[in-house]
């Protein structure tokens, strides 16, 4: 984007770097210069910028400026649970108690830690209905990757080396795949029926003594309470399979229902989603790994125990997966996730779960005579639309999408879930107010009008962006992934 | 059964007469009907969760938890082992917490996401320099995760199943490389000396700079050893002694890893990090997470895109080449405003000062009667010292005078790759935040052991 000044974002930080100019002040070396190494060792060439602080401070602003966020737009971004990410959970993260303590300090020095990620244990295995969990994992994806690994030893510990399929909803995140196949599993697709529910019939013939268990998203990611999956985990159960729960969509279920009751023996949660912690343009997350009881020396390790003195400890399972990060999760993201149970309470989280799943279906009932909705029933915490009527009339669903930015909303989650045509996944969570969502109906009443009656408008947007439609194919093409100094 | 009573939450507008009137548009009078696809057997179980609080009393609750620790900057500190006291400026903090940066998604919407997209392609351009390394991800979780990404990767490339580590990598990366490897059933050969191991089936030999014990290896034999072997060679480098040392691409290290959390992100108990993740320009096509490339919109203008998207979960499924997908962006901005503000002189300068303080240090220690350095070689900020009593007591010792000794390394696991002889050994790490007074005092009352 071109401004004027030297408050253009365009140029690079190397492109801005004048030879002589500094960003901080090093202090002196308070002590004698000690003899250096051979110089061969000693590198002779550092390109960095070399930019004032006042340079840093205005391009980064600047940068900023050119985004969607929460805090500036709507962002109704499917199964990504884009909600109000409260400042006081960032400011108990930055307590110089929490943001600057070593993870490998004694634990006598670092006992209001390992309390606070004591306590959470609880509340999320509380919120959970689950026995036990390790909050080691780094994300949701990383919580999904040891999820799987612990079903993999659970197997293997009991002599059952035949379980190498893992059995995943065609309508899954794309990680859950993902994840099993680093974890060594064949991966088998389970179909959806018309209902959006778990197939049960294609469930029943793949359960046999090969299937290790099967990734459960709930609600599903067309945001479906599947009613049958009590009858799903019976079914893998009975095969001798273990069924994973991918808690990405647990905004929807807080206080409502719990996985452990129904039956999953394993699942993630995504603190980045439903608690609250902010996203940061891509991480960091947490995704804490919770399980039934026959699990539990499977948790990868550390998980923070109580001594008989009342002291705290981290410990290592006693059958653990093994260590999965540096050291015990991310902790500035668990810090904040306590501080949001700690704010709600019970009557808060369900509150929460309430008025999520009502906005969503809010919107549903707004726009689905105009909208396909593919599955005409109750949604949960989000509304899967088909744009299918539009593409009818020559627009897909990315163009209505795109044509959203230019109203102010960020666009939902486009094709995905990938049994959905022109897929549109509306997720408002319950941190928008009702103007909000009365204005982004009214928007996409208006696109759709516009789609008939101005169809060309639609196709190229947005129009009012920073930049316009991006030429990804050219970036694929000649991948141009760093500054060069020009020759 | 009664509905709830309704509960105003301060992060949730809706009211409860908006409440009845929303539900009212679907015809139901109360948020419990929302959820009748649940069977009442277990809907609406008991949570068992303390009564909500204040913002006011949250703090309290908080601070008085965070009193209970010690922070580093509470008094001379000297513990390192991957996970480093260094000093923050105050732009990274102002520019990180933006809600512009910290409340936005993932990218996928280039259109409203320049400024997180031009940011991470800097990132890539200012972590490819200080590696000396082609090209760079948008980032890992931490150093170790990123370091078996690496691992994993050298399989794909190379087509082999079995990977040589040297004993003196990080042992908690070793066990990261374990829990990730095995799976996929990759052996995993953990050596002293690799020379011999490394052989015609070898993926990759996997090496830290500086090792775990604080030397700076001899990155050009290891190059040697896996080059004749087509093995590819596998660094994971502490980005702070960048600023210092050659960087592992002067060797021709074919990838780099590292843990970016010297680069302005505090040491939070241990996360959140950032893992840096780098290789050279043929193997792209192979590296896990997000990349971001420079492209053009219809009008001509230069923009930025996550590209080369089809390696990745969203994509390629169980055929990806990671199941990585959220990851550590708001600390890869951090390192960028770190690298921009402290830039090409300050680096050197802090490593300088690092390097100088350590090395003060250990001339002061090596000085103490019943004290010495176990290793020769050459070091940047940290080194063990063989102590005269056993680590823990002196530590305890050390904290009775509010000094955060090194890290206890006379037990399993760290113990086993040290030379014979060294029973009572002590990782010692100095940075630019610890002051001669610090030095000296930690000198004294080492000075208390002396025999």
């Amino acid at each position: 984007m071109n401004k004027g000044g030297n408050r253009d974002t365009t140029r690079l930080l190397m492109e801005r770097s004048v030879p002589g100019r500094v960003g901080a002040v090093i202090p002196p070396l308070d002590l004698p210069a000690q003899p250096m190494p051979d110089p061969a060792l000693l590198r002779s060439q550092l390109d960095l910028p070399e930019v004032s602080e006042p340079e840093v401070v205005q391009y980064f602003t600047n940068l900023s400026q050119l985004n969607f966020s929460i805090d500036t737009h709507f962002y109704p971004l499917g199964s990504c649970t884009m909600k109000y990410n409260p400042k006081v959970n960032d400011e108990m993260a930055f307590l110089p108690g929490f943001a600057n303590i070593h993870p490998l300090q004694p634990a006598a020095t670092s006992q209001g830690a390992l309390e606070l990620l004591h306590r959470l244990q609880g509340f999320l295995t509380e919120v959970t209905g689950m026995a036990g969990i390790s909050m080691a994992t780094l994300a949701g994806a990383h919580g999904e990757l040891a999820g799987v690994l612990m079903i993999r030893a659970y197997h293997q510990g009991r002599g059952d080396t035949r379980r190498t399929r893992m059995a995943i909803p065609d309508s899954a995140h794309g990680t859950n795949p993902a994840s099993a196949a680093m974890a060594g599993f064949d991966v088998v697709t389970l179909p959806s029926d018309q209902n959006g529910n778990v197939n049960l019939e294609a469930l029943h013939q793949l359960a046999g003594p090969d299937l290790a268990g099967a990734m459960i998203t709930l609600p599903s990611t067309l945001g479906l309470f599947d009613a049958n999956i009590v009858e799903v985990c019976r079914v893998v159960h009975e095969a001798g399979g273990l069924v994973y729960g991918d808690g990405a969509n647990l905004n929807a279920l807080l206080g409502r229902v719990k996985l452990g009751q129904l039956g999953f023996d394993v699942a993630h949660l995504n603190l980045h989603k439903t608690f609250s912690t902010p996203h940061g343009g891509g991480g960091p997350g947490a995704g804490p790994v919770c399980c039934g009881e026959s699990l539990i020396p499977y948790l990868a390790a550390p998980v923070v125990s109580q001594s008989g003195d009342g002291g705290y400890l981290l410990v290592t399972p006693e059958h653990s997966i093994g260590k999965i990060g540096g050291f015990h999760g991310n902790f500035g993201v668990l810090v904040r996730a306590y501080t949001y149970i700690r704010t709600l309470g019970a009557a808060g989280l369900k509150a929460i779960s309430g008025n999520a799943v009502l906005n969503a279906n809010y919107i549903m009932a707004a726009l689905k005579d105009i909208y396909h909705l593919p599955y005409d029933r109750r949604c949960m915490h989000e509304v899967v639309f088909s744009a299918d009527w539009q593409k009818d009339r020559g627009v897909s669903g990315l163009e209505v999408a795109k044509r959203l930015l230019d109203y102010g909303f960020h666009a939902p989650t486009m094709y995905f879930p990938l049994i959905v045509p022109e897929a549109l996944m509306i997720e408002p969570t319950e941190s928008e107010t009702r103007e909000t969502l009365d204005a982004f109906i009214q928007t996409l009443r208006e696109i759709d009008r516009e789609v008939t009656e101005d169809p060309d408008l639609v196709r190229h947007a947005p129009h009012t962006t920073p930049v316009s439609r991006l030429d990804e194919a050219r970036a694929a093409r000649q991948p141009d992934l760093r500054w060069r100094r020009p020759v | 059964m009664t509905p709830d009573a309704h509960f105003q939450s301060h992060y949730i507008p809706n009211t409860e007469q908006e409440q009845a009137e929303m539900l009212a548009t679907l015809g139901l009078k109360s948020l419990d009907e929302l959820f009748l696809d649940i069977s009442d057997q277990y809907r609406n179980p008991f949570l068992d969760l303390p009564a909500p609080r204040s913002e006011q009393e949250i703090h309290r609750e908080l601070s008085s938890l965070a009193s209970r620790n010690r922070p580093l900057n509470s008094g001379p500190s000297f513990l390192g082992a991957g996970s480093y006291h260094h000093f923050v400026p105050s732009v990274v903090k102002a520019i990180m917490t933006r809600g512009e940066f910290l409340t936005a998604y993932t990218p996928y919407q280039p259109e409203v996401s320049q400024g997180t997209l031009q940011v991470i392609y800097e990132f890539q351009t200012l972590i490819g320099n200080l590696y000396g390394m082609e090209v760079a991800n948008a980032g890992m979780y931490d150093g170790a995760t990123s370091l078996a990404e690496a691992v994993l990767m050298a399989c794909r490339v190379t087509h082999r199943q079995q990977i040589v580590v040297s004993e003196r990598v990080a042992p908690a990366y070793q066990q990261v490389i374990r829990t990730y490897a095995q799976a996929q059933g990759i052996e995993i050969r953990t050596v002293g000396d690799w020379e011999p191991e490394v052989n015609a089936n070898t993926a990759c030999l996997v090496v830290q700079y500086p090792n775990f014990f604080g030397e700076i290896e001899d990155l050009s034999r290891h190059r040697q050893a896996t080059r004749q072997q087509g093995a590819l060679l596998v660094v994971s480098a502490d980005p702070m002694a960048m600023g210092l040392f050659n960087p592992p691409g002067h060797y021709d290290a074919d990838i780099v890893t590292g843990e970016g959390q010297s680069l302005g992100i505090p040491t939070s108990y241990g996360g959140p990090y950032l893992g840096l993740f780098t290789t050279k320009g043929q193997y792209i096509r192979q590296m896990p997470s997000r990349l971001v490339g420079k492209t053009v919109d219809t009008q001509g203008r230069t923009g930025y895109v996550l590209t080369l998207q089809t390696r990745e979960q969203h994509i390629r499924r169980e055929r990806a080449t990671s199941n990585i997908c959220t990851n550590e962006a708001l600390y890869a901005l951090a390192a960028t405003i770190y690298l921009a503000a402290t830039g090409k002189q300050g680096l050197r300068q802090v490593a300088e000062l690092c390097y100088h303080k350590a090395h003060y240090a250990a001339a002061r220690i090596k000085q103490l009667a019943g004290y010495w350095l176990p290793f020769a070689g050459t070091f940047f900020q940290e080194f063990v010292v063989q102590c005269p009593a056993d680590p823990a007591t002196i530590n305890r010792r050390l904290l009775e005078q509010n000094i955060l000794g090194g890290l206890d390394i006379s037990q399993p696991p760290y113990r086993s790759p040290l030379p014979p002889g060294v029973d009572r050994g002590m990782l010692l790490c100095v940075t630019e935040m610890n002051t001669r007074e610090d030095i000296d005092a930690l000198v004294s009352a080492l000075g208390e052991f002396s025999q």
